[in-house]
């Protein structure tokens, strides 16, 4: 008889992990926004603006590393070209964050300020339903995974695979930011989306509204981590990773690759995409250098960090290399790069299995 | 207007006068502007030298009229206008002979003609380039007469089409179509846009001069759209050499040794900055030799490509043979450096080379098609680096190991060939070939550190396309899409033609996943 989800999906992860779960959804939903919302600001709990922005940022990182890990660390399939889902999320939602200002932007019409700017008339088709936030929320989910699938489709079944995948992802995302940077297209060309002012009404700088984007980049997080952990233990995962150790022997005793890949895929690019559209009205802006190849790359400079094929440690890895990036930029602007640089020759040099790796080293060599 | 013509008319009858003619001279003071003009295109008629000097004058404001005399002011002292002496003394009282911009455009035109006379040749081209889009039928006769007398092809042309231009407004029915013929002759865009009011009856009442126009508008269009054609194709061969320049070393690292560089881009900013740095010594040391230092920055560029290659290959690269993903990383954290290196070295900014005289202006193919010679050099420099390689690659013992140790490692092991200073060496070259085409990209494009970025890209589809291990493949493919791009371009604009293409590889590359020119055999797969 085969065991009740319910319980497989408990017994996907270790008592410790949720152990450990429930103690960052403590810190990050329930006391990190009380302690933005009733603390006075003199006390030294006070968790400033700053840190909640930079913590939602991270977490919404985090989300677009466990995904690109998903595909990567369990599937084998390197992509330098997630910044485009991820940016596609963000414009998604953007749109709708756009039509929110309604007539306060600087030209005081019914159209973004770019669009007046350009001298259009009207909202271009695809704007159609963007001052819908339903709506927006369903583009967010279904529009990325549909351009994910698509490319996918045709990318796995004629067999692209390793380096050569991740040069047609980096063309992909070039394209595409080649693409969104022209004003023509309609997205704001190079300034992007900007000036938010309202999230379904509310305010979209006051603190309530910005803990509330806090905390549910930490619950997405969250569930990311929990479907990764269930996906990755299941049986699915199981032969997802066999395709990335052997995709033929695979393919002889008789799975189709081309499923599993295109499934994992999908859904990364949606996990990216939802990311992307928490990150819009958190950060305050979304444009095309997004999808920037340089910026593709990074994503998979953070999982290798972390440790591939770990869950955990793509999020440890966009954290250090986030929190090193806004130390770096602003402390020895002129270093940053060469740090980097230097990160991704170390890492794949000396800590192929990343930071976690090191961790599992260290300890098991305490207990021998 | 008739009364203008017939005047014309009459004076083009009339032989070329000797000297200057004091009534002609005088009428230049008269009162009403047309008195002037008519004055002026006599002077112009008379192809005389003197004629030149006071219509010089004229145009300076520097023409005066005394009485019956008209004088010019050359400095302190007072010239008569006709016999070219001295005034003594200087007149007392006299007046400035005005001009006002109908008068002056007249001017301008009769200056040029008069300047066909010329003996310098230069002046001469640059009389017949103004003359190309104004001559009035006033200058009709002095167009002929330069036209028989000039002798070099290049301004007999130009005064062809200037002469033909300029009677077309002639009343003479056969002058015109003389002129309609003669057109045809000149594919420029502006004989079309003469020739074009000629197909209606209203302005041409003649049928053989309409009928004629017919003809040789058709001709005209033809022969523009192949000099467009020719030089879509010019421009894409142009694009393509610089792909293949910047694929070429990427051809070797990737297509041969199977290496992900992501740092191929910054090994073309290294040759780049080091033909800066050559032309730094040569401006510092031998300044008089600078039009050369890119044929010295050659072999520069090319050792210290080559250099920051082998010094890659030998710390990080080596320890990541065979993990292509790694490699990819790491390669792309050594970009980062090499990129930031720039910065710190030579400043953010983008630095300035000049272009060495020899490598500007160009070659007129067509008529209105220039092919610059920098374009022209640089697709050279392209087929002297691919027979370069070629060589290298097919009848040197380096070429040998290379191929011998891609194609079966161990083996080339067993025999004797040190496969590891063989990767070095070939890695070596391949970036040292990068460092060939940031020399050819240093003069047409900005050299800065972000400079290897935006070539990335496009040197991995051009290796991609052409297939993996094929040098002949990366040829065409460079030239293929060089060609392809530049017709999009022409259609859509330079963003979408872009787009449209990395569309299309990647299209492509789901139908073929090996490239062009695919491998066959049993390594296809591994």
């Amino acid at each position: 008889m085969r065991t009740p989800f319910v319980i497989r999906f408990f017994n996907s992860m270790p008592r410790n992990g949720w152990i450990a779960m429930a103690l960052f959804a403590a810190i990050t939903i329930v006391a990190m926004p009380a302690l933005h919302l009733f603390m006075p600001k003199e006390s030294p709990f006070y968790v400033s603006n700053c840190v909640i922005t930079l913590g939602g940022k991270l977490m919404c990182y985090a989300i677009v590393a466990v995904a690109m890990d998903l595909i990567w660390g369990y599937a084998g399939i390197l992509s330098l070209g997630h910044g485009v889902f991820f940016s596609l999320g963000g414009y998604a939602f953007g749109m709708y964050l756009m039509r929110q200002i309604g007539t306060d932007g600087s030209y005081h019409s019914h159209l973004p300020d770019f669009m007046v700017f350009l001298d259009w008339k009207e909202l271009p088709w695809y704007w159609a339903g963007s001052d819908s936030f339903l709506w927006s929320v369903l583009l967010v989910l279904v529009l990325p995974a549909l351009v994910a699938y698509i490319f996918g489709y045709f990318a796995f079944r004629s067999r692209i695979k390793g380096v050569y995948f991740s040069i047609i992802t980096q063309a992909l995302t070039f394209a595409a930011m080649l693409f969104f940077f022209r004003n023509e297209t309609g997205f704001g060309g190079n300034n992007g989306f900007t000036d938010f002012k309202r999230i379904l009404g509310y305010d979209i700088t006051s603190p309530e509204t910005r803990v509330i984007l806090f905390g549910l980049s930490a619950l997405v997080l969250m569930l990311t981590l929990l479907l990764g952990r269930y996906l990755v233990t299941s049986k699915f995962g199981r032969v997802l990773a066999a395709i990335r150790d052997a995709e033929s022997r695979v393919m002889f005793i008789g799975y189709n690759p081309l499923h599993y890949k295109l499934f994992v895929w999908t859904l990364s690019a949606m996990l990216c995409a939802v990311a992307g559209a928490l990150y819009v009205p958190q950060v305050g802006i979304i444009n095309p250098s997004e999808m920037s190849p340089a910026n593709g790359i990074e994503i998979a400079i953070w999982v290798a960090v972390g440790g591939r094929g770990t869950l955990l440690g793509p999020v440890i890895g966009a954290a250090i290399v986030n929190l090193s990036k806004s130390y770096f930029t602003v402390a020895f602007p002129e270093y940053w790069l060469f740090f980097l640089g230097a990160l991704f020759v170390m890492v794949t040099l000396w800590l192929p299995e990343g930071v976690l790796g090191l961790w599992k080293r260290w300890t098991q060599k305490g207990q021998a | 207007m008739k009364i203008l013509f017939s005047l014309l008319l009459w004076f083009c009858a009339l032989p070329a006068l000797a000297a200057l003619d004091p009534a002609v001279v005088k009428q230049l003071a008269a009162e009403e502007s047309d008195d002037k003009i008519i004055a002026i295109q006599q002077l112009a008629a008379s192809a005389d030298k003197d004629a030149a000097r006071v219509l010089k004058a004229l145009s300076e404001d520097a023409l005066f009229a005394s009485g019956d005399r008209v004088f010019l002011l050359d400095g302190d002292k007072a010239v008569d206008a006709v016999s070219g002496a001295p005034i003594l003394p200087a007149p007392e009282s006299f007046d400035a002979i005005t001009i006002n911009n109908r008068i002056r455009s007249v001017l301008g035109n009769a200056i040029a003609a008069l300047r066909l006379f010329d003996p310098d040749r230069a002046l001469r081209l640059a009389a017949a380039q103004e003359l190309q889009s104004n001559a009035g039928i006033e200058l009709v006769p002095v167009l002929a007469r330069a036209l028989d007398k000039e002798t070099d092809a290049e301004i007999k042309s130009l005064l062809k089409l200037a002469h033909a231009q300029s009677s077309l407004g002639s009343p003479d029915a056969g002058l015109r179509l003389a002129a309609v013929q003669a057109l045809a002759e000149s594919a420029s865009p502006n004989a079309k846009s003469l020739l074009l009011p000629l197909l209606d009856a209203s302005h041409e009442p003649d049928e053989k001069v309409r009928l004629a126009a017919k003809a040789s508008l058709k001709s005209i269009e033809s022969s523009l759209a192949l000099g467009e054609t020719v030089g879509q194709i010019f421009s894409g061969l142009s694009l393509g050499s610089i792909l293949l320049l910047a694929a070429l070393g990427l051809a070797i690292t990737y297509g041969v040794m199977g290496v992900i560089n992501m740092a191929h881009g910054e090994l073309l900013m290294v040759g780049a900055y080091a033909t800066y740095f050559t032309q730094g010594i040569f401006r510092s040391h031998f300044p008089a030799y600078l039009d050369w230092y890119v044929l010295a920055a050659v072999p520069v560029a090319f050792l210290a490509a080559a250099l920051v290659g082998i010094l890659l290959e030998r710390t990080v690269i080596r320890r990541l043979y065979g993990r292509p993903l790694e490699t990819l990383l790491a390669t792309w954290g050594l970009s980062l450096i090499l990129i930031q290196a720039a910065r710190v070295l030579f400043g953010a900014q983008n630095v300035e080379l000049s272009n060495p005289s020899w490598m500007s202006g160009g070659v007129e193919v067509l008529a209105g098609m220039v092919l610059p010679w920098n374009r022209i050099v640089i697709i050279g420099f392209t087929l002297f680096v691919l027979a370069l390689v070629w060589v290298l690659m097919n009848r040197t013992r380096l070429g040998m190991f290379v191929r011998a140790v891609t194609q079966n490692r161990s083996m080339a092991g067993c025999v004797g060939v040190p496969t590891g200073r063989i990767d070095t060496l070939a890695f070596g070259l391949g970036a040292g070939i990068a460092g060939l085409g940031g020399v050819a990209l240093s003069q047409i494009a900005n050299v800065g550190p972000d400079m290897g970025q935006g070539y990335i890209v496009d040197s991995f589809m051009v290796v991609v396309l052409g297939g993996v291990g094929q040098l002949a493949g990366a040829v065409w493919a460079a030239l293929g899409l060089g060609i392809v791009t530049k017709f999009l371009e022409g259609w859509a604009g330079a963003v979408i033609a872009k787009i449209a293409v990395l569309v299309f590889i990647i299209i492509f590359i789901q139908k073929r996943p090996q490239g062009l020119f695919a491998l066959k055999g049993r390594f296809v797969e591994s």
